[in-house]
C-alpha cells in the first residue's frame, strides 16, 4: 500500500511540477485553451451585472483580441474566487466591508479597481399604479394600514414583504420588527423567482410590497415607487439586530485579482478604466432581460452607438 | 370470490404481523409512560428545549476563517489539496483541449462510432443526432466543457467507487463500516457539501469535480460490492482448485463475473454525475450548467431550456449506450475499435484542414424566443381567471392554506417528545428496533442542532409533496401498467422529467404558482414523479399473470381486480415507490428554497451564497437527518428480511 501511495504522490508531483502547489494561482481549466489570451470575469445573478460583463466581454474580444470566460458566482464566494485567481475581476460590488478588510487590506490578493460609475440603492418599493391610488402608502408610517391588502397565502395573516435572493444584503427582518410593522418577510429565494412574481402581480394590477434595488431594468417594465423609510445616517445599520433606518446609496466598485491587475496587460488597464452611467447600464440590461437579446447582441448594439464612451476606456 | 385467491396465502403472515405490532405498540406505550413525564418535568417546552441544543456557529465560523487564512500558506493545502486541485485542473484541461482539437465533426463521429461498436446502428444514429443538436442549439463549447468535466469526474468516481466496492466486497467488516458512509453520501443534499468543498478548493472546476465524486461514487461502490459478493460459488471453487492465488482469482474470475454489475454501476455513476453538473454550476463549474444558471438570472426560460436540452440528450445517450454495454455480449474484437478510432482521426483531420473546427454560427437555431412566448402564453392564460376550475395561482393559494399550513402548524404544535414517539412507533412498526433507534436519533439530532422549527416546516412540505406525488404517480402507473401504448408514450416524458435540470423549470413554476411553498412542492413533484411511476408500473406488471387470470375468470371487474389482486400483490413495489418518492422529494428541498420554500432549503442556499458555513452546513446536516429518519420510517420491509424482524 505504502509503495502505491508514494507512486500516486510521485505522479501527482510530476503532473503539477515540484514544490508547493500555490492555491492563489488556480486558473480555470477552460482558460487559455487553443493558445488564446484569456480573461475570466465573474457575473453576479442580476442583470445589471450581466450588462457590465457583456460590454466588457464584447470590447475585450473584438477590440483587444482576448478570449473571455464568464462564470456566474454569488457575491461572497466571488470574492474568494477572485483572491484565488479563479476569476480575474468583479465589475460590480455592492459593498462587502468584511471581505475588503480580509482580501484587499490584509492579504492583498485583491486590488481595488475603481468605481463603476453607477450608484446603487436598495429600498422598499410598491408598484406605481398602487402608489397613485393610495399616495400615503409611500411612507412607512402608513404601511400597517395596507397590510390586509398586501396579504398572500404565504404571509399568513400579515402583509407580505417580498425579499429576493439569499445572496443580497438585507436588514428587512430587523426593519419589520424594529419599525413595528404588521408584515411577514417572504423570501423568494432567487431574483428570478422574485421578478417572475412581480411581473405576475403587475399583469393583474395587484398591489405588492417588495425589497428591490436600483439600477434595475424591471423599473422600465413595472414602474415602482419607493416607500420612504426612516432616513439613513452613517452607522445606523452598524448593529444588524437594531437597524431601523433606510439603506444607503452605494457607489458600486470594481475589484481585480492583484496578480491580474499587475500583469494583465491591456485587459487589466481596460477594466480599470471601464466606467459608465446608470442609463448606459439600464439600456443594455433591458435589451438582455426584456427584449431577450443575447448579452453579446445587446453589447454590440450599445457599443455601436457609444463610440466615444468606450474609446476612452481603451486609450 | 376474487379476494380469496389473493388473500389466502397472506392470511398467516398478516395475523403474525398484527400480533407483533400489538407487542411493539404496548412496549412503546410503556416507554412513553415512563419517559414522557420525566422529559416534561425537566424541559417543559412545546418546541425543542433550548437546554438540549448545541450551538455550532462559533466552531464552524472559526473553522471557515482558519481555512481562508491558512489556505495560501499551510502545508496541508500546499502539499495535499493544492496537488489534488492542480491534478483536476490539468486533467480537465487536457480532455477539453482534446475535445476542442477534435472539432465538432471529430467528436460527433467518435461518439457515433463508439455507440455503434457498443450498441448498434440505431443508437449510433441517435448519438450523432444528439451531438449535432447540441451544436444547433448553439451550445457546442459549453457542451464540451461539461463533457470534459464529466469524463474526469466519472473516471475519478469509478476509481473511488471500485476501490470502496472492492474493500466492501472482499471483507465483511469493511462492508459494515462502509454502508452507513455510503448511505450518508447519497442522502446528503449536494448543496450542503458544496460549501465546505468550496472553502477548501475555492470556486470552480476542482471543487465541482470533487463534489461530483462524493455524489456519484456510492452507486459504483455498492454495485461493485454486490457483484463481488454475488459471484457464483461453483465457478470460484473451480478456479480455486486450479491453484490460483487470491489476486489471480480476483482478476480472472471474480471481477469478470461481476461485469454486469460493474457496468450498471458505471451507468448509475454517469447519470448521477450528470445531474450534479448543473448543481455544481452554482460554485462556478462552467459548461452547460452555468448557462442554465445564467439564463435563470435574466428570467429567460428559453435560454435555460436551450442549455438544458443538451444535458437531457447527453444523459439519454449515455444511459442507453452504457445500458446496452451492460446487456450486450462482449465487444466484437479489437478491429472494430481500431476502425472507430481511425474514422475519428480521418474526420477530425479533414475538419481541421477545412478550417471547420468550431461549430459554425450560421448553423444555430434560436429556440429561446418561441419557448418564451409559449411560457408567457401558458402563464397568462392559466395563472388566474380560468372559468370553473380557477387559475393555478388560486390552486397554489388553496394548497398553501388548506394543506401546507395545517400540516406545518400541526407538526410545529406537537410537543417535541411526541414527535419522537411518533417517529419511533412508525419506524418500529415497519422495521426493527434498530431502525426505530436510528430514526429517533436522527430526529433528535435535528433538535440538538437547533433547527427544530424550520425542520418541521420542511418536513410538512415534504409530506405534502410526497402525498401529491403518490396520488399522481399511482394513478399514472395504473394507466401505464394496463396499456402498453400509454407506457411507451410515457417513457420519453419520464426521461425528460428525470434528467431536465431543475433550474429550468423554476421560472415556469413560479409563473404558475407564485412565490412560496406551493411552487416548491410543484418542483418536487415534477422531479419525484418519474421514479414513482416507473417503480409502480413495474411492480404492477410483475404481478403473477395466473393470479390476474384466475380473478378475471371469477368475474372480477377491472376495478376489483386492481384493488384486490394487483395492488396487494404489488405491495413491495408500492412501498419502494413511497420510499423513493420521499427520498427524491427531499432532494429537491434546496431547489424549493430558490422559489420561496423557505426553511432548511433556504438556509442551505443562504449558507452557500453568503459563505456562511454555520447556517449552510447545519441546515444541510438537518436535511440529512430528515432523510435518514424518513428513509427508516418508509423503508420497505423486504430489505431487512434477512435479519429477521
Amino acid at each position: 500500500m505504502r509503495v502505491r501511495t508514494l507512486a500516486v504522490a510521485g505522479s501527482l508531483l510530476l503532473l503539477t511540477g515540484c514544490g508547493a502547489a500555490d492555491m492563489t494561482k488556480q486558473a480555470s481549466p477552460f482558460a487559455n485553451a487553443q493558445g488564446a489570451k484569456s480573461v475570466t470575469l465573474s457575473v453576479q445573478s442580476w442583470v445589471g451585472a450581466q450588462a457590465n460583463v457583456a460590454v466588457a466581454q464584447y470590447l475585450l474580444e473584438h477590440k483587444l483580441g482576448y478570449r473571455v470566460d464568464t462564470v456566474q458566482v454569488d457575491e461572497v464566494p466571488a470574492w474568494d474566487a477572485l483572491s484565488q485567481g479563479r476569476v480575474d475581476a468583479i465589475l460590480e460590488d455592492w459593498g462587502h466591508p468584511e471581505q475588503e478588510q480580509r482580501y484587499v487590506k490584509d492579504k492583498k490578493t485583491i486590488t481595488a479597481g475603481g468605481g463603476l460609475g453607477v450608484t446603487g440603492h436598495i429600498g422598499w418599493y410598491v408598484p406605481t399604479y398602487f402608489a397613485k391610488q393610495h399616495p400615503d402608502v409611500t411612507n412607512w408610517k402608513n404601511l400597517n394600514k395596507y397590510a390586509s391588502q398586501l396579504r398572500t397565502a404565504e404571509s399568513g395573516g400579515k402583509g407580505q414583504l417580498m425579499d429576493g435572493s439569499p445572496s443580497y444584503v438585507t436588514n428587512d427582518k430587523a426593519l419589520v420588527k424594529n419599525l413595528d410593522l404588521d408584515y411577514q418577510v417572504v423570501f423568494a429565494g432567487s431574483e428570478a423567482a422574485q421578478i417572475t412574481q412581480m411581473k405576475q402581480f403587475a399583469k393583474e394590477k395587484k398591489p405588492f410590497l417588495t425589497y428591490w434595488y436600483a439600477p434595475q431594468w424591471l423599473f422600465e417594465k413595472v414602474p415602482m415607487t419607493e416607500v420612504k423609510l426612516p432616513a439613513y445616517k452613517e452607522g445606523c445599520d452598524a448593529d444588524p439586530a437594531k437597524v431601523a433606518c433606510a439603506y444607503p446609496h452605494t457607489p458600486l466598485q470594481k475589484y481585480l485579482n492583484t496578480d491580474f491587475a499587475k500583469s494583465g496587460g491591456k485587459a487589466a488597464a481596460f477594466l480599470k478604466k471601464f466606467k459608465w452611467t446608470t442609463e448606459d447600464q439600464n439600456q443594455v440590461s433591458l435589451m438582455i432581460a426584456d427584449q431577450k437579446l443575447t448579452p453579446e447582441e445587446a453589447a454590440k448594439k450599445w457599443v455601436d452607438s457609444h463610440q466615444s464612451t468606450w474609446k476612452a476606456w481603451l486609450s | 370470490m376474487a379476494t380469496v385467491t389473493a388473500s389466502t396465502p397472506r392470511a398467516l403472515p398478516t395475523g403474525l404481523l398484527k400480533h407483533r405490532a400489538v407487542h411493539k405498540l404496548l412496549l412503546i406505550a410503556l416507554a412513553a409512560a415512563v419517559l414522557v413525564p420525566l422529559a416534561n418535568a425537566q424541559w417543559a417546552s412545546g418546541s425543542w428545549p433550548a437546554a438540549l441544543t448545541v450551538d455550532l456557529t462559533k466552531p464552524l465560523s472559526s473553522a471557515s476563517d482558519w481555512i481562508i487564512d491558512n489556505r495560501d500558506s499551510h502545508p496541508l493545502f500546499l502539499y495535499f489539496f493544492g496537488y489534488v486541485s492542480n491534478a483536476v485542473v490539468i486533467s480537465v484541461h487536457a480532455v477539453y483541449v482534446v475535445l476542442l482539437g477534435a472539432g465538432w465533426a471529430g467528436v460527433t463521429v467518435f461518439g457515433a462510432l463508439v455507440a455503434w461498436r457498443v450498441a448498434g446502428v440505431r443508437l449510433a444514429l441517435g448519438t450523432a443526432v444528439a451531438f449535432l443538436a447540441c451544436g444547433v442549439l448553439g451550445m457546442w463549447v459549453p457542451t464540451m466543457q461539461t463533457l470534459a468535466l464529466m469524463v474526469v469526474a466519472v473516471l475519478a468516481s469509478v476509481v473511488v467507487g471500485v476501490l470502496l466496492g472492492l474493500a466492501a466486497g472482499l471483507s465483511r467488516r469493511m462492508d459494515k463500516i462502509l454502508r452507513p458512509v455510503l448511505d450518508t453520501m447519497q442522502v446528503m443534499p449536494a448543496y450542503a457539501y458544496l460549501l465546505p468543498v468550496v472553502l477548501v478548493f475555492g470556486m470552480g472546476v476542482p471543487a465541482a469535480v470533487l463534489a461530483t465524486v462524493v455524489y456519484a461514487a456510492p452507486p459504483m461502490a455498492r454495485l461493485t460490492a454486490l457483484g463481488l459478493q454475488g459471484a457464483d460459488k461453483e465457478v470460484l471453487e473451480a478456479v480455486e482448485s486450479l491453484g490460483t492465488t487470491a489476486r489471480q482469482r480476483l482478476l480472472t474470475a471474480r471481477i469478470p463475473l461481476a461485469r454486469k454489475e460493474l457496468l450498471l454501476g458505471l451507468n448509475q455513476t454517469i447519470m448521477m454525475a450528470l445531474s450534479m453538473a448543473v448543481i455544481a454550476s452554482v460554485i462556478g463549474a462552467a459548461g452547460l450548467g452555468d448557462r442554465v444558471y445564467q439564463a435563470l438570472a435574466s428570467v429567460d426560460v428559453g435560454a435555460a431550456l436551450a442549455a438544458g436540452i443538451p444535458i437531457v440528450l447527453l444523459a439519454v445517450v449515455l444511459d442507453r449506450v452504457t445500458g446496452a454495454a451492460g446487456d450486450g455480449t462482449e465487444g466484437q474484437g479489437r478491429a472494430g475499435w481500431a476502425y472507430a478510432l481511425a474514422g475519428t482521426v480521418v474526420v477530425a483531420v479533414a475538419a481541421r484542414l477545412l478550417g471547420r473546427l468550431d461549430w459554425p454560427d450560421a448553423w444555430t437555431l434560436n429556440i429561446a424566443e418561441p419557448v418564451n412566448r409559449a411560457v408567457d402564453w401558458m402563464t397568462n392564460h392559466l395563472y388566474s381567471g380560468v372559468p370553473v376550475i380557477g387559475g393555478t395561482a388560486d390552486w397554489a393559494g388553496h394548497f398553501t392554506t388548506w394543506v401546507l399550513d395545517p400540516v406545518r402548524n400541526g407538526l410545529q404544535g406537537l410537543p417535541w417528545w411526541s414527535v419522537l414517539l411518533i417517529v419511533a412507533t412508525l419506524a418500529w412498526l415497519i422495521g426493527t428496533w434498530r431502525t426505530a433507534l436510528t430514526a429517533v436519533l436522527a430526529m433528535a439530532a435535528i433538535g440538538v442542532l437547533g433547527v427544530w422549527t424550520p425542520a418541521l416546516d420542511t418536513l410538512s412540505q415534504v409530506l405534502a409533496a410526497v402525498a401529491v406525488t403518490l396520488v399522481l404517480g399511482f394513478a399514472t402507473a395504473v394507466a401505464a401498467a394496463r396499456s402498453d401504448r400509454v407506457e411507451r408514450m410515457l417513457r420519453p416524458v419520464l426521461d425528460v422529467f428525470q434528467t431536465m435540470p431543475q433550474f429550468v423549470y423554476l421560472i415556469p413554476v413560479v409563473a404558475l404558482f407564485g412565490v412560496g411553498r406551493a411552487p416548491a412542492a410543484a418542483a418536487a413533484v415534477v422531479y419525484a414523479l418519474p421514479a414513482v411511476v416507473r417503480i409502480t408500473t413495474q411492480g404492477l406488471r410483475q404481478v403473477d399473470p395466473a393470479a390476474m387470470e384466475s380473478s378475471r375468470s371469477l368475474g372480477a371487474t377491472s376495478w376489483q381486480q386492481l384493488r384486490q389482486v394487483q395492488l396487494p400483490l404489488a405491495r413491495p413495489a408500492l412501498l419502494l415507490a413511497v420510499n423513493q418518492g420521499v427520498v427524491l422529494v427531499l432532494a429537491v428541498v434546496v431547489i424549493g428554497g430558490l422559489v420561496g420554500g423557505g426553511a432548511l432549503g433556504y438556509d442551505t442556499v443562504f449558507g452557500l451564497a453568503q459563505g456562511d458555513l454555520a447556517t449552510g452546513l447545519v441546515a444541510g446536516a438537518a436535511i440529512v437527518c430528515l432523510g435518514l429518519m424518513l428513509d427508516r420510517v418508509t423503508q420497505p420491509t423486504e430489505r431487512r428480511t434477512g435479519k429477521g424482524a
